[in-house]
């Protein structure tokens, strides 16, 4: 018994004598308290606010988990077989409603659609370890809420995983073992051989050994079934000695001996689907629903889950205890996380509008310079175009005197032509060669920028030519 | 009152959950065997369970805790031996494991010595509201670790029997501010102790309503017991009594009206409601009677037998305690009353813990008192004050 001092203000008029918990001792009951109601009154509980289950089936197209699924739980659920074709691996969720006698189950099945259908296999694990991390982080935002409702929370994190396995008969494939590897640590793994009516008895029992060989040797953890518990201890360990199970699934009824069964049919012969001699899948139901359902909610919650928990929450920088070994408080983290992040905000936004202003800076300086550019363009061409204006003026004028000058000239000589054709021949030879000749000369009489064509000025000095040449012989 | 309390209420809306078809099985697969399945691992977690008692002294507490759980829990203390009456109010703890039929259940025994026996009973209800949160406390820093047990130990009182002396009259008004005070924070379940001194129509005065008779003066008074009428009393009745009084204050007692959800529960809940508070008698010591052994108190009248029904309620008492309604007490507390804490904790950001004790830097609340603890560091109150203008935002 120890007594808590008290310190300080004299409102703490109250002693603690002794805390909870300590001093713990066994006391003899004397008569019927009533208390062993207990388990009933926790399963009445348990039942009025329902169960959960979710179940992750991983496997390459076409090995059967949607008949599994649907033979496990006697049931056929709806959905069409995918095909090979899928670009990536994607997960498809679907959740049902089961009741039987007084339980209500609600059950979701996810699904891997496209699993192994790639050529490239690299990633196909990714899709499936983001799904589950998504779960996870679902559930972790619940519990970190302020105002949140845990108990009526649907619960979507994945409990067990069923991994299936084709039925090679030699040892597991390379993808397998990757997938396998990535998600031991966050999900149960149970690894099943699918299709196993495609392998014989023995080559079954070496295909087995060979698969637990290989996951031991690389290191993967799959789930076993507790042992801790004496009740189901013996099952559960001789179940452990037979994994992983190789189960057939159908979901036709046929008629064997006097009762109807779920089997498969061959020419060769009938499997039954329920037949311990012909396949474990009475196992997996046993140890999957009716033994260990809750085992594995339970290792899903506080093992899985609560490592996830812990990595995504030391990632965001939380401890529990600080340099000086104090504990920190969840909640003084967050604050000075917070000031820390609103800071940076601050900052980063200080410096976009700094880098901003300096642009438009630039931008104003270079558009100026263009501007001004521009305006110097503009009064060069402007002076050019003056400067060709004026020019071509000139010549116009000279150009107009010219014509004026020649018309001139040409009046003056028709005059004197018409003169000159009433004197009489000689004359007119004459006149005529004098015409010429003031024709030649009115011809060249005229400046050089009227220069008459070379042509012209050949004919006329070749008729005055002839006409020197006549003279000469007539005289 | 602390405004950012609210008294217990329902979970608000449902968490989404996803669209679910139903599905018919055309066999039996084997879904209900996780009954069994929870059975055997409840069974071998065992079960806890926290009861507080408080009433002044002399009203039988610890004898009820000794009769309710068929052992020598405490021993009773007996006044008048020399043994003066605590000057402070003192709360003991005890824990006991007990086995029944191979269910463990470990439980804790809280007394509270010295409540209301003081000239001024000013605040003396703050120790107890400061034990029991500190108790959520507890719960929440082990909530909140990084690295966090498999199985948080639940120290958190999952239920509180308040003693009402048996006047007759109506409640007091200690009585009325300790039971409005503390109906927010854990299940009260109030009983009227020592009722072998009121006779059945007082009690049935003291506990219902007053009915008045068609066509009778106000001297005579029918009283409804049950459904039939007994009569006339003894003496008059004058006041309101202790349901009225729970109804007038606003008294929320277990089970909680609002916190029923569906009909059974309605059905079962208000039958229990009518008979609120148990008029209880305690006792220890075995008698014969009619050749039986039985627990009674033996007087010069008579022996009143702790287990009959007609003697007292206090069956009824055992019977919504333990073998009914234990499993909901304990969720109520952890669904509602905690999560109702934690709200208030994590909102309120000027209290910060450390270490075991915790530290209360601005004017606490009313209902949360400043315990003792280690005193503020200069550092923090800087972090908090900045952090208390961002309180309203989720973190």
């Amino acid at each position: 018994m120890e007594a808590e001092a008290n310190s300080g203000s004299p409102e703490d008029s109250w002693a603690f004598i002794q805390r909870p918990g300590e001093g713990c001792r066994t006391v003899p009951l004397a008569g019927h308290v009533g208390f062993d109601s207990l388990p009933d009154q926790l399963v009445n509980q348990s039942i009025s606010q329902g169960f959960c289950f979710n179940i992750l089936c991983v496997g390459e197209t076409g090995l059967g988990k949607s008949t599994l699924m649907d033979t496990l739980f006697n049931t056929k659920f709806e959905g069409e077989p995918a095909t090979h074709t899928q670009p990536g691996v994607q997960l498809r969720s679907n959740t049902y409603d089961l009741q039987e006698s007084n339980v209500g189950l609600k059950l979701t099945i996810v699904s891997t659609v496209g699993f192994g259908d790639q050529i490239n296999k690299e990633d196909s694990y990714k899709p499936i370890v983001e799904f589950i991390d998504a779960q996870f982080e679902a559930y972790l935002q619940e519990e970190l809420k302020i105002r949140r409702v845990l108990h009526t929370y649907h619960d979507s994190r994945i409990h067990a995983c069923l991994y299936f396995i084709a039925p090679t008969g030699h040892s597991l494939k390379s993808l397998d073992l990757v997938t396998m590897k990535k998600l031991d640590s966050k999900v149960n793994i149970i690894p099943i051989i699918a299709k196993s009516d495609a392998i014989s008895k023995s080559e079954l029992t070496k295909f087995k050994i060979k698969i637990t060989s290989e996951l031991v040797s690389n290191g993967v953890q799959i789930y076993q079934f507790p042992t801790d518990d004496e009740l189901v201890a013996e099952i559960n360990g001789t179940m452990n000695a037979h994994l992983p199970f190789a189960v057939i699934g159908s979901t036709e009824e046929l008629k064997i001996g006097n009762k109807m069964m779920k089997a498969r049919q061959y020419p060769w012969g009938t499997v039954q689907v329920e037949n311990e001699a012909h396949c474990d899948f009475v196992k997996l139901r046993e140890m999957l629903i009716r033994v260990n359902m809750e085992d594995l909610r339970e290792q899903t919650h506080s093992r899985h889950y609560e490592l996830y928990r812990r990595c995504k929450l030391e990632e965001m920088g939380f401890k529990d205890t600080d340099p000086d070994s104090k504990p920190f408080s969840l909640q003084e983290t967050y604050e000075a996380k917070r000031n820390e992040f609103l800071g940076e905000l601050q900052k980063k936004e200080e410096e976009m509008r700094q880098m901003f202003v300096q642009r438009v800076k630039e931008k104003e300086a270079e558009l100026k310079e263009a501007e001004k550019e521009l305006h110097e363009k503009f009064d060069r061409l402007k002076k050019l175009h003056q400067d060709e204006k004026k020019k071509l003026e000139d010549k116009k004028k000279s150009l107009d005197d010219e014509v004026n000058a020649f018309k001139q000239r040409k009046t003056a000589a028709e005059l004197l032509q018409s003169q000159g054709s009433q004197a009489g021949g000689s004359q007119t030879l004459k006149r005529d060669k004098e015409k010429k000749k003031s024709k030649v000369v009115h011809l060249s009489m005229p400046g050089a920028p009227l220069a008459p064509p070379a042509s012209v000025l050949t004919a006329a000095a070749n008729r005055v030519h002839v006409l020197l040449l006549k003279a000469a012989t007539w005289s | 009152m602390d405004p950012l309390r609210q008294s217990p209420s329902p979970s608000s809306s449902r968490a989404s959950s996803p669209r679910t078809l139903p599905c018919e099985m055309l066999g039996y697969v084997g879904i209900e065997a996780v009954l069994d399945q929870l059975k055997i691992k409840a069974m071998k977690m065992g079960f806890e369970f926290n009861i507080m008692v408080v009433g002044q002294s002399g009203l039988g507490k610890s004898t009820m805790v000794n009769t309710l759980f068929k052992s020598k829990m405490w021993k009773s203390t007996m006044l008048g031996l020399g043994v003066p009456t605590p000057q402070t109010l003192q709360l003991q703890s005890v824990t006991h494991v007990i086995e029944e039929s191979g269910v463990k259940l470990k439980l804790t025994v809280t007394d509270t010595p010295g409540f209301g026996d003081q000239i001024n009973n000013d605040k003396c209800w703050d120790p107890i509201l400061g034990y029991i949160n500190e108790q959520y406390e507890q719960y929440l820093q082990e909530e909140i670790l990084i690295t966090r047990q498999r199985h948080i130990p639940d120290t958190r009182v999952h239920c509180c029997v308040y003693f009402v002396p048996p006047t007759g009259h109506c409640l007091r008004p200690l009585d009325i501010e300790f039971l409005q005070r503390l109906c927010r924070t854990v299940n009260v379940v109030p009983v009227i102790a020592r009722a072998d001194s009121l006779t059945i129509e007082e009690r049935e005065a003291f506990r219902h309503r007053v009915i008045w008779a068609p066509g009778t003066s106000l001297g005579s008074v029918g009283v409804w017991r049950g459904g039939e009428c007994t009569g006339g009393l003894r003496s008059p009745v004058c006041g309101p009594q202790i349901q009225e009084n729970l109804k007038t204050h606003g008294i929320e007692v277990y089970p909680q009206k609002c916190l029923d959800e569906d009909v059974n529960d309605k059905v079962l809940n208000s039958k229990i409601r009518e008979r609120i508070p148990f008029a209880v008698v305690g006792a220890d010591r075995e008698h014969i009677v009619n050749g039986r052994c039985v627990l009674g108190r033996k007087t010069k009248w008579g022996i009143i037998e702790v287990e009959n029904m007609a003697h007292c309620e206090f069956p009824l008492l055992r019977d919504l305690l333990i073998r009914s309604h234990l499993q909901d007490l304990k969720d109520i507390t952890h669904n509602v009353h905690y999560e109702n804490y934690r709200i208030f904790r994590l909102n309120e950001s000027h209290v910060l813990p450390r270490g075991p004790g915790w530290v209360n830097l601005a004017p606490a609340p009313a209902s949360v008192p400043a315990p003792a603890g280690p005193q503020a560091t200069p550092g923090p109150p800087k972090v908090c004050r900045w952090a208390k203008d961002n309180s309203d935002e989720e973190f």
